[in-house]
């Protein structure tokens, strides 16, 4: 009966739930407060949201292709206390491909042991990220790291500068989420990614090689990761060593308020973007009506909830309903 | 009949629509109390739609449900079971992880104090309902561990759970070997002796018409007429459902053959299969008849780079090839219609076009993009091809019509152009009229020199297509025969695993 789930008609808009429960939510908050929508204020949400953001592309990947990854907290960790910490001693020109090629490895590690090996993603990522939290441990001896000549440096780009008054983090997150929408919806690889999360014994019966497009995509999140990492060491110019805590959550909470399925095989880059907005819009709304720091969690539960649900309804067509 | 008799149940003016479909258009239709009522069409006719209009699981636009004379309202499948509408669906619907006996009471579970499950009830009275459909497994078993025949009796089983008033049964037979339905029209037959009213969805003309007592024929949603069984044949039937004769018979034309594409020699897979040997040339269809379970699928498989054998040769052209994978297989030209649709062949939340072009989307790419126009016309070309009914390529496969969804696959693999092609059971849950079109395609696709090999376990079609025929038995061949020497009897001995004798 799942498999019949059945799409009402209906006016289009309806579909759209958490596009519904977006604008909904802006103009409660627009009430609220009179700074909420003020340019100055949205771009700055947008330049905050620009780290989730980036590792939301690439989760959103790899859950189209049917598994998880919730190693992307800690490997954020990693890959920001390894390019802070190797700025001052190799110079940034070697410390960001350093980095990113370390981070890939972590992500070859995932993608081995779940594509290549078929182990479950929930139990191998989870590994990953106590497992990967602890080589950041190790390696940075449990020192916070920083770079000591802040001005002088042009890895301040990434996360300070800024192209025709927009913030560089805004940009790198903008063209990403482009560069990978375009991916997704256009090429093969896309569509494989697609056919291997929706029916992985129906794509091996169709010739795809379910084991390489699904290590490719956590490569592909691998990356994203270290985007994000060159973004945040390059705006702190320096770095915990548990940064990354409890992001791999946050990114997530977008990418299912994107209304990827967690089944694989449905999802849109595009979609997680304004997840990761509403995501962001959200805490500095609550930020500026003067809550504390942590209702925030509270809160976005609430959303995310409400928000599936609008969702599910939209293509049940009703709000309760018997048969799934 | 019961002419004087109300009916069990009665639908007036059914109206279903879906986007872009109108599924159904003012549809009548009644079951009498001991009456086996068969709903026959095409394709998405809307059968499979208006059963399910019965049961509760859609709700119609118009029209009402009438059931002992009161008209009624269910919206969901519990209520219409209460009601005694029990629907037994074409796609099964168990939940794999649970036992037989969780699967047959679900919803309605017997319970002890507390909400806590009669577990003894439970089994006892489903030990009981399994016994009298004869099966050999008991209530206790998971159901992933059943094969997909005893899953359909499972499926059945939950309909004798309450005194139901009407059963209805959507393409039961599809997946059952001979044996099964034997005991399926025992069952059918117990229940019609007992009142109940049964509604019977099938393809197969013979069932048809060795079971029911009247034929509704549903065409494109709408209601064509309802004819007694014993004052109309075949053809009539056939007519009004798909507005033509059929033409059934085979072509004569002596296929001109040409080199030996594949050749399998002394190939071993133990337990499944051994010592085969076998050759199809270009311009030959070669038709594996046998019982499920013969090892033929599994052989298939191992042609395509799914399984790997133990010992033993495949040659392509005369040259030794190793197919280690399906990008293999396909690389040197084969292709693999699989058995099960919704598991080996469609990725159901995909789209129709992306489905069928999924094994090629790679070569169809123009510069880093998938070429959104030679898709549409690879799926334009087959979609006219095979009639196959959907509104645009845009609708998800999940929503075709069991047979649409079959024609998608057949679809996918003929569009990979290949040297041999291989079809498992093709034609499964396909109406009369495109079975008998896909039968003329698979020989009209040897005739242009492909090498096909179809797998089946209906003897018709297998006699139909074939210029030669293996029969197999418990992964061995039996016997090789070529068309103008077979016979059915011989066939069928060959099958069931008697020897070929001389004198016989
Ligand atoms: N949930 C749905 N959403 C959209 N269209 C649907 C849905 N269910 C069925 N349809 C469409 O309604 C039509 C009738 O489908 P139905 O499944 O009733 O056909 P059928 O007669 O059972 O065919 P088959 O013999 O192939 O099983 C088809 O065109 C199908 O695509
Ligand atoms: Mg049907």
């Amino acid at each position: 009966m799942l498999l019949n789930r059945l799409k009402a008609g209906g006016p289009a808009i309806a579909k759209q739930g958490i596009l519904v429960a977006f604008i909904l939510f802006m103009i409660v908050f627009s009430f609220m407060s009179d700074r909420f929508l003020t340019p100055d204020n949205i771009m700055s949400v947008f330049r905050q949201s620009a780290i989730i953001g980036v590792m939301a592309l690439g989760v959103t990947i790899v859950v189209i292709g049917g598994n998880l990854d919730l190693s992307v907290g800690s490997m954020l960790s990693f890959a920001t206390v390894l390019v802070v910490d190797l700025h001052d001693k190799v110079g940034p020109e070697l410390a960001i491909p350093i980095m990113v090629l370390a981070t890939l490895c972590l992500g070859a590690i995932n993608g081995f042991l779940i594509g290549i090996l078929r182990l479950n993603s929930l139990i191998v990522t989870l590994g990953m990220l106590s497992a990967i939290q602890g080589l950041v441990l190790i390696y940075s001896g449990g020192q916070n790291v920083d770079i000591v000549d802040q001005r002088g440096t042009w890895f301040a780009i990434f996360g300070r500068g800024s192209v025709l008054g927009i913030a560089a983090p805004i940009i790198i997150f903008g063209l990403l989420a482009i560069l990978f929408h375009v991916i997704m919806t256009t090429t093969p690889f896309g569509r494989k990614v697609y056919a291997v999360g929706g029916n992985p014994t129906a794509s091996v019966f169709s010739g795809i090689p379910r084991s390489r497009i699904v290590f490719t995509t956590y490569l592909i999140s691998a990356l994203c990761v270290a985007v994000a990492a060159i973004i945040l060491g390059s705006r702190v110019m320096g770095s915990q060593n548990n940064v990354g805590q409890g992001y791999e959550l946050q990114v997530l909470a977008a990418v299912i308020l994107g209304g990827t399925s967690l089944l694989g095989g449905a999802g849109s880059i595009l979609k997680t973007v304004l997840g990761v907005l509403m995501l962001a819009f959200i805490q500095n709304g609550l930020i500026l009506m003067g809550q504390p720091y942590y209702t925030q969690w509270l809160v976005t539960w609430v959303v995310i909830i409400v928000a599936v649900w609008l969702d599910v309804a939209a293509k049940r067509g009703r709000l309760f309903s018997p048969i799934a | 009949m019961n002419e004087k008799l109300e009916p069990a149940l009665r639908l007036k003016g059914i109206v279903k629509t879906f986007p872009g479909v109108r599924a159904l258009d003012g549809v009548d239709f009644e079951v009498m109390p001991g009456e086996v009522h068969a709903l026959l069409g095409e394709n998405g006719a809307g059968k499979s739609t208006l059963m399910k209009v019965l049961a509760g699981m859609y709700q119609p636009d118009e029209g009402q449900i009438i059931i002992a004379g009161q008209p009624v309202r269910m919206t969901t499948p519990i209520e219409a079971k209460a009601q005694g509408v029990v629907l037994i669906h074409q796609e099964l619907s168990l939940v794999p992880e649970m036992s037989a006996a969780e699967n047959i009471y679900l919803g309605e579970l017997p319970l002890k104090s507390f909400g806590r499950v009669d577990w003894t009830t439970l089994y006892e009275r489903s030990n009981a309902i399994l016994e009298r459909l004869n099966c050999n497994f008991r209530g206790e078993v998971t159901v992933v561990n059943l094969s997909i025949a005893n899953q359909q009796m499972v499926e059945i089983a939950r309909a004798l759970t309450v005194d139901a008033r009407v059963v209805v049964f959507d393409e039961p037979t599809a997946s059952l070997t001979d044996a099964e339905k034997v005991v399926l029209f025992e069952i059918i037959n117990d229940l019609k002796a007992r009142g109940v009213g049964i509604v019977y969805i099938s393809h197969r003309m013979d069932e048809i018409f060795t079971l029911s007592d009247r034929i509704t024929v549903l065409r494109d949603g709408s209601y064509r007429g309802t004819l007694t069984t014993a004052d109309t044949n075949e053809d009539e039937v056939t007519r009004l459902m798909i507005g033509r004769s059929l033409d059934l018979s085979r072509d004569t034309a002596t296929p001109t053959l040409g080199e030996t594409v594949l050749e399998v020699r002394n190939l071993t897979c133990a337990p499944l299969y051994r010592d085969i040997s076998f050759s199809v040339r270009a311009g030959e269809v070669v038709g594996f008849y046998g019982l499920v379970g013969a090892g033929r699928t599994e052989i298939a498989e191992t042609l395509f780079g799914l399984r790997s054998a133990d010992s033993g040769e495949i040659l392509i052209d005369g040259e030794k090839v190793q197919i280690g994978s399906p990008p293999d297989a396909i690389a040197l030209g084969i292709s693999l219609v699989p058995e099960n649709r919704k598991e080996q062949g469609l990725v159901l939340s995909m789209n129709c076009r992306d489905n069928m072009t999924l094994p090629q989307v790679q070569n169809l790419a123009s510069g880093p993009f998938v070429s959104s126009s030679a898709e549409n016309e690879i799926f334009d070309k087959y979609r006219e091809k095979l009639e196959i009914k959907t509104p645009s390529w845009r609708q998800t496969v999940r929503v075709l019509s069991g047979g649409n969804q079959q024609k998608i696959v057949i679809g996918k693999w003929l569009s990979m152009q290949p040297r041999v092609l291989i079809v498992d059971e093709p034609t499964r849950g396909i109406d009369v009229g495109s079975k008998s079109e896909i039968h003329a395609l698979l020989r009209a696709l040897a005739a242009q020199g492909y090498a096909v090999i179809v797998i089946s376990s209906e003897m018709p079609e297998v006699l139909r297509v074939s210029d030669r025929i293996v029969a197999m038995y418990n992964g061995r061949i039996m016997r090789e025969f070529t068309a103008d020497l077979v016979t059915e009897d011989s066939l069928v001995q060959a099958i069931s695993g008697i020897k070929a004798t001389e004198v016989a």
